[in-house]
C-alpha cells in the first residue's frame, strides 16, 4: 500500500515536471510530433478553407439568428448530460447536479433543448469532458497530437475521446440519414461559432500552428483546473522563475 | 530621523509625480489594481455600447478609444519583454523601442476587431487575492455571453512609479504573452531580433491597409 502511495506520487512528479518543461522549452518539450502535427494541421486547414469555412459562412449568414441559436442549444443540451457526469466523476458535486439538472429542465420546458432555459435562470454551462475528468484524476497531457479532422489535441485527451464519442447521444439517432445530417449541421454550427475568433486568429499569429498549439496547451490545463492554476503555479511572480528557466534551457532549434 | 527623510522623499516623489501627470490622462496612483481594471473595463464597454460608428467598425474611432482608453494602462515593454525571453537581454535599446512599438501595434490592429463586437456580454469579477504588498497581482473575470460558456478573462497586472498597468491577460485560459513565446522565438531563430520586428512591420501594414470587418 505505501509503496503504491509513493508510485502516485512520483507519477504525480513526473506529470508536473512534463507540464513544466512544457511550460519552459520555447520549441517545444511538449511537442516531439512536431512534424505529423504540421502536416495534419495543414490537411485539417485545407478542408477548412475549402469546405467547412464556406459552409459555416454561408450558414451564418443565411440562417436567421433563431435557428442558429436553437441549433446550438439543442446540441449543447446533449453535452450538458456528459457535463454532468463528468463534473460527478471528478467529485465536484455542485456543478455535476447543476449540469444534470440543466438538462432535465432544457430537455422537457425547453423543448428539447432548443431552449437554453436553465442558463436564463441563472445555472451556469459547464463543459466537461472525460479528457479533462483524467487530467483531474492526475493523468498527465502527454505530448501534443493534432488529430485529422477533430482538431488539437493530447495524448490524453485522444485517448478519452472514444468515451466521449460512446457518450454522445446522436450517435444513436436513426435512422442513418438524420443522424448524419444532424453531425453536419453540428459541425457547421460549432465551425459558425468560432468564425470571428479563427479571424482574429489569422491577423494575430505569426504561425499560426504553433500560436494554436501554444494556446491549445495552457488552455486545456487550465480547464482541468476550471480556470485556477496547478498548485504552486499560481503566483504571477512564477513568471521571473520560468525566464530564468529559458535563460538555462539550451537553444531551441528552428522549427521551420 | 528615518521616517522624516522618508516622509520628505515620498513627499518630493508625489510632487513630482503630480507635476509630471498633470497634463496627462491621470491614472491615479492609488487606485487598487482590481478597481482600475472594472473601471477600464467599463468605462470600453459604455463607450462601445454608445457609439453606432464603433460597432460598424469605424477603425479611426476604435483606434481612439484604444489610444485613449487602454494603453496608458498597458506596459507593453513588459509584455514584449516577457514575450522575447531571453532573447530580450540581446536586443540593443533601438531594438527593444522597436519591438515592443510594433509588437504593441499588432495587438491594438488584432483586438480592435473584437471591441466592436460587444453587444449583450457583462463582465463579472472575481474576488481578488492579493496582499497589498504585492506588486504583481491577477485580476479575474469573466465575460458572459448570451448563449454558451462564459469567457475567462483574467489580467496580470504589475506595480509601475505610474500605478498599475496591464502586462498580460488571458482569454480562454491561454496567456497572451506565453502563447507568443513561441512564435518570438521561432522568428528570432530564424532571422534574428530584426527578422521579429521586419515580421511584425510587415504584419501591420497588411493589417493597416485591410478594411475592419463589420459585424453581423
Amino acid at each position: 500500500m505505501a509503496s503504491n502511495k509513493k508510485k502516485t506520487s512520483a507519477t504525480l512528479a513526473l506529470a508536473a515536471a512534463c507540464v513544466l518543461t512544457g511550460y519552459v522549452t520555447p520549441a517545444h518539450a511538449q511537442d516531439p510530433f512536431e512534424h505529423f502535427n504540421r502536416a495534419m494541421f495543414t490537411f485539417n486547414d485545407t478542408l477548412d478553407r475549402v469546405a467547412l469555412k464556406p459552409a459555416a459562412s454561408v450558414y451564418k449568414d443565411t440562417l436567421p439568428g433563431f435557428v442558429q441559436t436553437g441549433v446550438s442549444n439543442f446540441f449543447g443540451n446533449l453535452s450538458d448530460a456528459w457535463s454532468g457526469v463528468n463534473n460527478l466523476l471528478q467529485g465536484k458535486g455542485a456543478a455535476g447536479m447543476t449540469d444534470v439538472t440543466r438538462f432535465a429542465f432544457n430537455s422537457t420546458f425547453g423543448i428539447l433543448g432548443l431552449l437554453d432555459i436553465a442558463s436564463e435562470a441563472g445555472l451556469q454551462k459547464h463543459n466537461e469532458d472525460f479528457g479533462q475528468t483524467l487530467g483531474v484524476w492526475g493523468v498527465p497531457s502527454g505530448p501534443y497530437v493534432m488529430l485529422p479532422l477533430f482538431g488539437p489535441s493530447t495524448l490524453r485527451d485522444t485517448v478519452a475521446l472514444p468515451a466521449d464519442v460512446w457518450a454522445d447521444p446522436w450517435r444513436y439517432k436513426v435512422p442513418v440519414a438524420l443522424r448524419t445530417t444532424g453531425a453536419a449541421v453540428r459541425v457547421g454550427d460549432q465551425r459558425a461559432t468560432l468564425l470571428d475568433a479563427s479571424d482574429l486568429l489569422e491577423e494575430a499569429a505569426l504561425d499560426r500552428y504553433a500560436f494554436i498549439r501554444d494556446g491549445y496547451l495552457q488552455r486545456r490545463e487550465s480547464r482541468v483546473y476550471d480556470g485556477g492554476s496547478p498548485p504552486g503555479k499560481d503566483r504571477p511572480e512564477q513568471d521571473d522563475d520560468r525566464l530564468a528557466n529559458v535563460e538555462a534551457a539550451p537553444k531551441p532549434v528552428s522549427s521551420e | 530621523m528615518k521616517p522624516i527623510i522618508q516622509l520628505i522623499a515620498t513627499a518630493t516623489a508625489t510632487l513630482a509625480f503630480a507635476t509630471s501627470v498633470i497634463a496627462a490622462p491621470a491614472p491615479a496612483t492609488q487606485e487598487a489594481p482590481d478597481q482600475l481594471v472594472k473601471r477600464i473595463s467599463a468605462d470600453v464597454i459604455e463607450t462601445v455600447k454608445a457609439d453606432k460608428e464603433i460597432q460598424a467598425g469605424n477603425r479611426n474611432k476604435i483606434m481612439d478609444l484604444v489610444n485613449s482608453k487602454i494603453l496608458p494602462y498597458v506596459d507593453s515593454e513588459k509584455m514584449t519583454s516577457m514575450a522575447a525571453g531571453r532573447f530580450w537581454r540581446q536586443a540593443t535599446p533601438e531594438q527593444q523601442k522597436q519591438l515592443s512599438d510594433e509588437f504593441r501595434t499588432l495587438l491594438v490592429y488584432t483586438y480592435s476587431g473584437a471591441l466592436s463586437q460587444i453587444k449583450n456580454e457583462t463582465v463579472e469579477f472575481k474576488p481578488m487575492r492579493a496582499d497589498p504588498a504585492d506588486t504583481e497581482v491577477e485580476v479575474r473575470s469573466q465575460v458572459n455571453v448570451t448563449r454558451g460558456e462564459p469567457i475567462t478573462l483574467n489580467y496580470r497586472l504589475a506595480k509601475s512609479p505610474e500605478g498599475w498597468k496591464i502586462y498580460d491577460i488571458n482569454v480562454l485560459g491561454a496567456w497572451l504573452v506565453e502563447t507568443y513565446k513561441g512564435n518570438f522565438a521561432a522568428e528570432i531563430n530564424k532571422g534574428g531580433i530584426d527578422g521579429l520586428i521586419k515580421k511584425l512591420t510587415e504584419r501591420n501594414r497588411q493589417l493597416s491597409s485591410k478594411p475592419l470587418k463589420a459585424p453581423k
